[in-house]
């Protein structure tokens, strides 16, 4: 093989590498390895004086092959390929050694850090001469973008695409869309009404033209790739026709199972078989709950929703519809859940009555709600002591380690309430922080400390229905360490409100799986990089916003969602994307045509030509995993860029220091 | 006009590349129209110190089949080739070290053990042991020394030629001995040196007629076990065959009578390690519906060395057990 | 002892294992950039080398590791159902105790091969693997197989290239 110039390039990150490893002595050994023809040192090869470094070499010196050491690949290998290119260099021909994430940036010993950044950078010099230039694969992207989760997050990010002219299919599993915010009553730390600042944006993605809304539908399946999603969705029946159906609900008021408890009110109302969540709903149409439905179940029934129904839209024969589209991005606003507090058996809840989640009190205390907005105890009594209770399986290591961010400002909100309706009724908190970070957030916790709220520093110890003196007979009683104070409290109340965080979706890791990203160790779908990209995974295509990443409050997922509608529409407004060409290729001359590699490929991107009986692959569908690669007992496809030669070079290079 | 001299050497080996040569049948009669046997132990009675006294390149062809399995091995691999113009592997033990590179996984110490004491047919309580040097009135006697690890051909001398199979196919030595008459006559020009011959292009799998399909197996399966299809994939019906790790050239005799290919042929071009290779073949067709109970069903193999690296153990990459 | 020296003996009193990490690209890689970002500290004997998928790595490039010097292989993919490429990591499951079985065949201690599931969000399991590792393959000592594959006839003594005197002709 002719012998390669390959430029060696040292970065010092600052002191990010320099720091640690001894980045002299790293390029005076590069300097005397095989094939280098060149090795230079920089402070920050990301910066343009940097890049200009490679350039030159190209141009002046003739480099052929570059390997830059610095930080991972993940960073900055497009910035340093596409340097390569700009300066006449095949992208391909260039290499990064990760010395910071995997060598500076993890340790301790100098010399151990040093000979550490010699072993990774020698696997890429011996590799380098084996690399061969590759173009990258242009791909058509459809302009379509799916929007998965109707809840204002999906909403929002929904209306900013639609509004730029992309068609967006909106998907949502419940009958209607508006997700959590729906339920709320008043929202922190302006009090205004939840649903009203949500309805206008629900009604405008009803109306919106380029949004096609998909209600009480789930996506069952996901294939192919950046620009080129086909996504199965699961259109759930309703049993009602909704292109008749005007919502006018007389079905739900003719219904005769009545007791099915309202999710919708958390469980403190009950609705009927033919429902619709709330008059809000939008889509504004019934559904028919096939789980309690009489007729669904095969008992009998007189059927009064259809004598009911003027427009004649209930159909009990309707079926699932299976639909197939395609898109080009896919957004992720599929929400959270309430912590549900029953692990917290100090608590007591669900065992003593009048110990509520905070989802319960939104719908309790909202005019709408299961009390008309009256703040009532189990026995349609005012509560004349109401206790608040933070960080209810939050801040916990036996149940969620994370701090849900929101609930400390909703616990003041509810004090707020409370003694907006009940002005006498004593109020306790019971906290450990006052996470009251955001715009106007402090302010309004110095408007609740003015309100005669009772805050108690200390986590509540528990909640029991055990009086040790006649003021506790027949109450609530909260025992609490005030850590301000000196003294641990045992508080009478009539109420409790347990202020638990937002978790991930029960499903969010089957649901991740579907889609093909992954998930944080806490759950939440995994963002491709913490700081920097909050609202993109580890999958080019695939977006995340609002609380499906992490617990936040509304303004935040607003604009979560504007950013992930924004990204998808920076993909999905070019007519083509490039994809890597690390892709696989079988040689037909060399292919016995045995099949193994045809079933194993995860993606079907291989087919047997019975002319050439040869194996081949389909490079459109290929990602480049490489399995066939390995499985094949005769060494023939191979994957560009990670040729086994290639991997040998790197494993030889890495252990010949 | 003089003819050419051929020599044939069997060092560790068991004499059938000798009779695989005869498989050649009449052809045999044009090999000797064309050469001169200078040295063929199990035909002609020369001695080593004949090939000692010849001069260096006095060999024409030399087909050197059995595995470097003693110090005599080694010395006549080194006599041979300084004494020969081509020398080639002949053979799956030459090449790669075949069956008896099997003893790999053991030492010399423990092979002797194991023939002179430890075995249920053998009576020797006093532990007598083979001696190198036994001195004895006439003189002093010697054995080879054994070594512990059986090595190929090409380990210890430069080999021009290599040619697989346990043994060579009749009908690929015809064509070498064919070409190499050519070559000798000046009438057509040598492979280059280093070369793999009498073989096909890709693996065994393509010279075998059996129906090849989707390959997803959930078990292993002996020969002996079941009624095999005969015109399936035997890999397909769970028998471990070594045909898409394995170099084609032998018309895929065994699998064509139902008998799984055992890898005799060494590794297709471009695989280094036919036992690793097939190993992960063998396992990425294994198909059950959790990682676990796929890598369970693999490990039911029960002999992974014996199977993987029948042949091919001496020129493994990791070439021999932990010593 | 001055410090210089110090650092050479804290060095070289100590057996350095030679580690190699097979890393998938899109789950153990990004954990072990994760450990990096969060400034977790690991011992620095393994050098990892990234490949798109765990089901590309074949048992052909352990052993290549092993016979090439190093004491230990780390393979490191994706949790089963988090594949990037949906079952890769499968195959990279289904290929393991079998050659386990080979490798323990040839006398190799199990623990110097070893398959760990780590995600792009455990750091922490990408430092605590690679600690656990080396210090289980310091325990062991080293592996030296290269002086077993060695058969330089002009390096005698090793495993596979004893030889005698009489074995070069004159």
């Amino acid at each position: 093989m002719a012998e390669e110039k390959i430029g060696v390039y040292i970065c010092h990150c600052g002191t990010n590498i320099a720091g640690t490893v001894d980045v002299e002595e790293v390029t005076r050994w590069a300097a005397e390895q095989p094939n280098v023809a060149i090795a230079r040192e920089y402070k920050y090869m990301c910066s343009d004086p940097g890049q200009d470094l490679i350039k030159q070499d190209i141009k002046e010196n003739g480099i052929t092959r570059a390997v830059v050491a610095a930080c991972s690949p993940t960073m900055h290998e497009p910035t340093f390929r596409k340097a390569a290119g700009d300066g006449g260099l095949n992208p391909y021909l260039l290499q990064m050694a990760n010395i910071r994430e995997h060598c500076s940036w993890v340790t301790i010993d100098h010399d151990a850090a040093t000979e550490k950044a010699k072993r990774i950078l020698g696997a890429q010099i011996h590799r380098l001469p084996l690399n061969v230039p590759l173009q990258p694969i242009e791909v058509p992207v459809n302009p379509n973008v799916m929007v998965v989760g109707g809840g204002i997050a999906g909403i929002e990010a929904a209306l900013k695409l639609a509004a730029t002219g992309k068609k967006v299919y909106l998907v949502e599993r419940d009958p209607s869309i508006g997700g959590h915010m729906a339920m709320f009553d008043k929202t922190f730390p302006t009090l205004d009404c939840a649903a009203c600042i949500l309805t206008p944006k629900m009604s405008a993605a009803g109306k919106e033209p380029n949004i096609e809304m998909l209600a009480y539908s789930e996506v069952t399946q996901v294939d192919g790739y950046v620009g080129n999603f086909k996504v199965k969705v699961k259109k759930k029946a309703r049993f009602i026709d909704t292109d008749k159906c005007t919502g006018c609900a007389l079905c739900t008021e003719a219904c005769v199972v009545r007791k099915v408890p309202s999710e919708f009110d958390m469980g403190l109302s009950k609705r009927a078989a033919a429902y619709i969540p709330f008059p809000q709903a939008v889509p504004l149409r019934a559904t028919i709950d096939p789980t309690r439905c009489l007729t669904l179940t095969g008992k009998k029934c007189k059927q009064p929703c259809v004598a009911a129904c003027g427009p004649e839209a209930i159909d009990f024969e309707q079926k699932d519809e299976e639909l197939e589209l395609e898109v080009g991005a896919i957004i992720m606003a599929t929400g959270f859940q309430l912590w549900d507090p029953t692990p917290e058996t100090r608590y007591s809840y669900g065992k003593l009555d009048n110990v509520i989640s905070s989802l319960e009190f939104e719908r309790i205390s909202n005019a709408s709600g299961p009390t008309g907005g009256h703040i009532v105890c189990k026995n349609g009594e005012a509560p004349k002591s109401v206790a608040i209770l933070h960080c209810v399986g939050s801040r916990d290591d036996n149940h969620q380690e994370f701090c849900s961010r929101v609930c400390c400002m909703y616990s003041l909100k509810f004090a707020h309430l409370i003694k907006e309706h009940l002005p006498e009724t004593e109020v306790y908190e019971c906290y450990i922080d006052m996470r009251t970070y955001g715009k106007g957030y402090e302010e309004f916790y110095k408007r609740l400390m003015n309100e005669s709220v009772h805050f108690i520093r200390g986590r509540a110890a528990e909640v029991s229905a055990v009086a040790l003196s006649p003021e506790e007979q027949g109450e609530l009683v909260v025992k609490v360490e005030d850590t301000l104070l000196g003294i641990t409290r045992r508080l009478p109340v009539d109420m409790v409100i347990l202020s638990s965080g937002l978790a991930p979706r029960a499903d969010a890791k089957a649901t991740s799986q579907i889609f093909g990203f992954g998930c944080s160790s806490n759950g939440f779908f995994l963002e491709r990089h913490p700081k920097l990209e909050p609202v993109s995974t580890v999958t080019d295509g695939i977006f995340i916003a609002g609380c499906c990443q992490y617990p936040k409050d509304i303004p935040d997922t607003v604009a979560q969602a504007g950013a992930a509608a924004a990204g998808a529409l920076a993909l999905v407004d070019n007519a083509t994307v490039k994809v890597e060409p690390t892709i696989s290729y079988i040689d037909p001359e060399k292919c016995s045509g045995c099949h193994i590699c045809v079933g194993l490929c995860p993606h079907a991107a291989i087919q047997y030509n019975a002319e050439k009986d040869a194996a081949e692959v389909i490079e459109a569908a290929c990602k480049g995993c490489g399995v066939c690669v390995a499985a094949c007992g005769s060494g023939v496809p191979q994957q560009r860029g990670y040729l086994d030669e290639q991997i040998f070079a790197e494993i030889e290079g890495a252990l010949v220091v | 006009m003089s003819k050419f001299k051929f020599a044939m050497y069997w060092a560790g080996s068991c004499g059938g590349c000798e009779i695989a040569v005869l498989e050649i049948k009449e052809k045999i009669l044009e090999v000797d129209a064309n050469f001169d046997v200078v040295f063929w132990p199990v035909a002609v009675d020369f001695k080593y110190k004949d090939v000692e006294g010849y001069d260096d390149g006095y060999i024409d062809v030399c087909l050197f089949n059995g595995c470097i399995r003693n110090s005599e091995n080694e010395y006549m691999a080194n006599l041979l080739r300084k004494k020969s113009k081509v020398l080639v592997a002949f053979g799956a033990c030459a090449t790669m070290g075949g069956i008896p590179g099997l003893i790999n996984e053991a030492t010399a110490q423990e092979l002797k053990e194991l023939v002179y004491t430890k075995n249920p047919s053998i009576d020797n309580p006093e532990g007598v042991f083979p001696q190198e040097k036994y001195e004895v009135p006439e003189g002093e006697l010697d054995l080879p020394h054994l070594y512990d690890t059986v090595k190929t051909l090409g380990q210890c001398v430069d080999v021009d030629y290599f040619m697989p199979g346990c043994p060579p196919e009749a009908h690929q030595i015809a064509a070498v001995l064919d070409v190499v008459t050519a070559a000798l006559k000046g009438e057509a020009a040598l492979p280059p040196k280093g070369a793999v011959v009498g073989v096909a292009p890709k693996s065994c799998c393509d010279e075998c007629k059996r129906v090849k399909e989707e390959k997803k197996i959930g078990g292993f399966r002996r020969i002996w076990e079941f009624f095999p299809d005969p015109e399936k994939c035997l890999l397909e019906q769970g028998v471990v065959c070594m045909g898409p790790a394995t170099r084609a050239g032998c018309g895929a005799r065994c699998t064509t009578v139902g008998m799984a290919c055992r890898g005799c042929y060494g590794a297709p071009d471009g695989v280094i390690d036919q036992g690793a290779k097939m190993l992960s073949t063998l396992a990425s067709i294994v198909d059950a519906p959790t990682p676990e109970e796929i890598a369970e069903i693999a490990a039911t193999l029960p002999d992974p060395v014996g199977t993987f690296y029948r042949f091919g153990l001496a020129s493994s990459l990791l070439r021999r057990a932990k010593v | 002892m001055t410090a210089a020296s110090e650092k050479e003996s804290r060095v070289s009193d100590q057996f350095e294992p030679r580690l190699i990490g097979f890393l998938c690209r899109w789950c153990s890689y990004n954990g072990a950039d994760l450990a990096g970002t969060s400034r977790m500290k690991y011992p620095p004997n393994l050098v990892p080398i990234k490949t798109n998928c765990s089901g590309r790595v074949d048992p052909t490039h352990i052993m290549k590791a092993l016979a090439e010097g190093a004491d230990g292989v780390l393979i490191a993919g994706c949790h089963p159902g988090d594949c990037h490429y949906i079952n890769g990591n499968y195959r990279t499951a289904g290929r393991f105790p079998l050659m386990h079985k080979l490798l323990e065949q040839l006398g190799l201690e199990p623990g110097r091969v070893r398959l760990e599931w780590v995600s792009a969000a455990e750091g922490d399991k990408f430092a605590r693997v690679v600690t656990e590792f080396t210090e289980e393959i310091r325990a062991l000592g080293p592996l030296g197989w290269r002086t077993q594959t060695d058969v330089d006839p002009a390096k005698p003594g090793t495993a596979a290239s004893d030889r005698v005197e009489e074995a070069v002709p004159a």
